[in-house]
């Protein structure tokens, strides 16, 4: 009998593996953690997982090719944090992708505000 | 439910395999851009369940469905997604179908059997339920060698 089983399941791994690479258990948890949601039928979750691949490919390609790394080929964060910005799809990541500012920046920016209330 | 917070987040092998599938050959994403890209896939998750329930709470209905997910996609203004989504989808449910067969001659095998071994059958279904988990242990030793 084992060796039944293990031969249905070879068989049937390459048609899950092209469909769907996350784990659907995985994308059901994180799901489930939301408090108004009771139950997801399998389908629910198929597509919510597959969405989540689609869009995993789409954030990425759309970063580079809009991001400052296409030269150097490269894909670093703050290509994604544009992205966010100034995607309308993309905007609900805002919170999660902020725009990196470096402190030296910051402190100017601060200085000038003050100098601006002193002038007033 | 969750218990510890690194539950919510998407196997890291799995995500930087998927970008880099999706990007041109030889592009180089820092470890930074993999992490808020796995954070932003979580972030997505939620989201879509949330449009989704509203959908199914509208129809007064306790259960997210196929189509609860797909109007989300669209209020989302992903629509770029329906096509693959559907056709995606359609695949699915062969394979499902096929699935089903399967265990249904399965079990009547197991019927059979049944009629002259009762223990050894309860053994064989606790052997397909262990075959059925993920193999999430085998992703995380593949993140450790791409590091």
């Amino acid at each position: 009998m084992s060796t039944h089983t293990a031969a249905d399941k070879d068989s049937a791994a390459p048609a899950n593996n092209k469909t769907i690479s996350l784990p659907i258990s995985r994308v059901r948890l994180i799901m489930k953690s939301s408090p108004d949601v009771s139950s997801i039928n399998q389908d629910a979750l198929f597509l919510t997982t597959k969405a989540t691949e689609l869009f995993v490919q789409y954030l990425a390609v759309s970063s580079f090719n809009n991001g400052s790394g296409k030269e150097s080929n490269s894909l670093s964060y703050s290509d994604l944090a544009s992205a966010a910005e100034e995607t309308d799809t993309f905007h609900f990541l805002t919170d999660i992708l902020p725009k990196k500012i470096l402190a030296g920046d910051y402190l100017k920016t601060l200085e000038q505000m003050q100098d601006e209330e002193a002038d007033n | 439910m969750a218990e510890r917070p690194e539950d919510l987040n998407l196997p890291n092998a799995v995500i930087t395999r998927i970008i880099k599938e999706a990007l041109p050959d030889g592009v180089n994403v820092s470890k930074e851009a993999r992490r808020a890209i796995s954070q932003a896939a979580s972030v997505f998750v939620l989201y879509a369940t949330s449009c989704a329930n509203n959908f199914a709470m509208k129809a007064k209905r306790k259960t997210l469905n196929a189509a609860d997910v797909l109007a989300a996609m669209e209020e989302m203004e992903f629509e770029r997604f329906l096509e693959p989504l559907r056709e995606a989808l359609e695949v699915y449910k062969k394979g499902q179908k096929g699935k089903k067969e399967v265990s249904e001659q399965k079990r009547k095998e197991k019927e059979k059997k049944n009629e002259t071994d009762n223990d050894k059958s309860r053994e064989e279904e606790d052997d397909e339920e262990r075959m059925d988990e993920e193999p999430e242990a085998e992703n995380d030793a593949e993140e450790d060698v791409e590091n």
